[in-house]
């Protein structure tokens, strides 16, 4: 089945009884403090425009109170919007009625949680086949379509554990049993690591980009971590305040960043392991030396591979072998290391 | 009164009405309502009837089965509720003692009464508690009706029962059932409101409708509440039934009453720990078997 792209458009979320009446002016310039304070409404989000991409993992960085839980739960209408559309497949997921939605989160949307949001009362399987069970899908087929499931987050033999039985990383392997068992095209993922401790967030990173190698869902992930969000994601969305500040692929924003505000949080990366050599490659002069280094190659890893070699020039090569590039060490080290402005920006 | 004789006459002595206007007011509800009971006495009568028939049948069949079944049954129950050897063994003395001071068919009826009540202040209570779990405008309305209900001296709303059903065991009934729901109502409310929200959210992004909400989410994760409810629902039953039999119900109740009347202390006693002693087997058992559902919370690791 093939995933659709979600279109969030001119988002708006003013918190409060009378939200409505502020859009005009928030749309007109009057800010969040200035809202609350006069009017007592919180502004929840302004302006938003991304395009989530088809297929892709779409991520959704900011720190507590930025909006971006918010943000997801406009994608399934947890939460309804002020102003603004979200699309997917060309339907107006806020204009849907009460049927239509329910319909939509459904067969359209799973979900998986901060604090896991399993059935206490439940087992792992009988967890793990409520989406289905909601359906309607007949109990037999349910169970062994949430067991193939189960076995493949590495849960076999804990289906008939209850979820306090089972430790933080495991209950989280359940909620994301249970989401994948629904068969969604859309994958909302609610700071869905954050709760986890360092080693078992990074195991859970793989977990998912090993699954959505061959599902290619339409994953929304939500986080306030800048490395999850530049290893899992194909593009970044940063958000503060409720607004957008930039969007992109990680490459960008590591790169390029928008503001001194993600200049802060960019200095802070591992830019070895986030950066690709194409980015940095030198127009191909002459003949290709050195040893060749594919496309898509992080430069960390093109560093191991020329120290290896024992040498100090290296050719990139696209997927087919052929040569499109030159580097040499000292352009890669210098990218590698953090550029003196951003540390002057940032301090 | 010194003071009176620099205060208006008003400010002294309160500006009661008349005793003949309250007199008139008085009686004018009172008639009212007894013509309104007279004009609908067949419509209430036809209403009652099931539960009248459902009692009696309940007490026939406790009364005249042979004891040592009905203790076969109680015991099974309670093991099974309980899985708790001392409840068991407990349930089994007390009985037997009930037995031997000759109290075992007031028993059997006090039981049957309880049984009935108790089933009545569930299928009443729990959709109301549901319904004001759901609404803050049913929370606002129905509050302040449970508080009247909790806080009114039992007897005073007796006469109004008596006037509309009479004397017996239906009317008994319906008193202890209007003093013994409050508490099922409130732990309902209150179990469904604490169903924590996460897991809420969860049901809702899954494309839960309101039913599937209420039968995978909220019941059974406010059950342990609403399981204190019933608890408490049936020992508040039992400690009406006593008042109860002033107005005709029969069993452990009316033993009580005669003991107070004549001065029987030892009687009084005999029927009060008998009463104390069902008391504790429900108690025990229900809650026994509330902490077992909650199995699941164990936590093993992690």
């Amino acid at each position: 089945m093939a995933s659709h792209a979600i279109e969030v458009k001119n988002l708006y979320k003013i918190f409060g009884p009378r939200g409505r009446d502020f859009v005009d002016q928030v749309k007109a310039g009057l800010g969040k403090t200035e809202l609350n304070e006069k009017h007592g409404h919180v502004l929840g989000l302004q302006d938003i425009n991304i395009s989530m991409p088809a297929g892709g993992v779409m991520v959704v960085m900011g720190l507590s109170g930025s909006g971006k839980s918010t943000l997801i739960r406009h994608i399934n209408r947890l939460i309804d919007p002020t102003a603004g559309e979200v699309l997917y497949d060309g339907v107006d997921v806020c204009k849907m009625n009460e049927n239509d939605l329910r319909e939509f989160r459904r067969h359209k949307t799973a979900m998986v949680f901060q604090k896991f949001a399993l059935l206490p009362h439940r087992t792992i399987i009988e967890n793990t086949v409520y989406g289905l069970e909601i359906q309607g899908v007949p109990m037999e087929e349910s169970r062994k379509r949430a067991q193939g499931w189960i076995e493949r987050v590495g849960l076999k033999g804990f289906e008939n554990h209850y979820p306090n039985q089972l430790s933080g990383g495991m209950q989280q392997r359940v909620g994301l049993a249970r989401a994948l068992t629904n068969d969604a095209d859309i994958l909302l993922m609610d700071e869905a690591y954050s709760a986890l401790d360092p080693l078992i967030r990074v195991d859970m990173q793989t977990v998912l980009l090993d699954l959505q190698k061959e599902l290619k869902k339409t994953v929304v992930f939500i986080t306030h971590d800048l490395d999850e969000a530049l290893r899992l994601g194909d593009k970044i969305a940063i958000l503060r305040d409720g607004k957008v500040i930039q969007q992109g692929t990680g490459q960008e924003i590591v790169l390029k960043p928008a503001d001194e505000y993600i200049t802060a949080f960019v200095k802070e990366v591992n830019r070895g392991r986030v950066i690709n050599v194409e980015t940095i490659m030198k127009p191909l002069s002459g003949n290709p030396e050195g040893v060749p280094v594919t496309v898509g190659t992080v430069l960390e890893s093109a560093a191991r591979l020329m120290t290896l070699a024992n040498q100090t020039i290296a050719h990139v090569v696209d997927a087919n072998g052929r040569p499109v590039g030159s580097l040499d060490l000292r352009t890669l080290i210098s990218a590698m290391v953090t550029p003196i402005g951003h540390e002057l920006q940032a301090a | 009164m010194a003071i009176c004789s620099y205060l208006p006459d008003l400010l002294c002595k309160f500006p009661a009405i008349d005793d003949t206007t309250i007199r008139m007011a008085r009686k004018s509800v009172d008639d009212g309502f007894k013509a309104l009971v007279r004009e609908y006495v067949n419509i209430i009568d036809a209403l009652v009837q099931p539960l009248q028939w459902f009692l009696n049948y309940l007490e026939k069949l406790f009364v005249s089965s042979p004891w040592i079944i009905i203790l076969a049954v109680m015991v099974a129950i309670v093991y099974y509720g309980s899985r708790d050897m001392r409840i068991t063994i407990g349930t089994i003395v007390s009985m037997l003692l009930i037995g031997f001071v000759g109290l075992w068919n007031d028993t059997m009826v006090t039981l049957a009464m309880v049984t009935v009540c108790t089933f009545i202040a569930i299928i009443v209570g729990l959709p109301i508690g549901i319904l004001m779990a759901r609404s803050e405008r049913a929370q606002s309305i129905i509050n302040p009706i449970l508080d009247v209900m909790q806080t009114m001296p039992s007897f005073v709303y007796l006469i109004p029962v008596v006037m509309i059903f009479g004397i017996g065991k239906v009317p008994g009934l319906i008193a202890v059932v209007i003093y013994a729901v409050p508490p099922m109502i409130r732990l309902t409310n209150l179990g469904i409101r604490l169903v924590d929200k996460e897991v809420l959210e969860a049901a809702d992004a899954f494309g839960s409708s309101p039913w599937q909400r209420l039968k995978n989410v909220q019941m059974p994760l406010a059950l342990p509440t609403i399981m204190a409810g019933i608890n408490q629902t049936i020992m508040m039953s039992l400690a009406m039934v006593v008042v109860a039999s002033m107005v005709g119900v029969g069993g452990l109740g009316r033993n009580v009453l005669q003991a107070i009347n004549n001065q029987f202390f030892t009687v009084g006693f005999f029927n009060g720990f008998a009463l104390v002693a069902i008391a504790i087997i429900f108690d025990r058992t229900s809650q026994a078997y509330g902490k077992r559902l909650q199995k699941h919370s164990e936590v093993i690791h992690g």
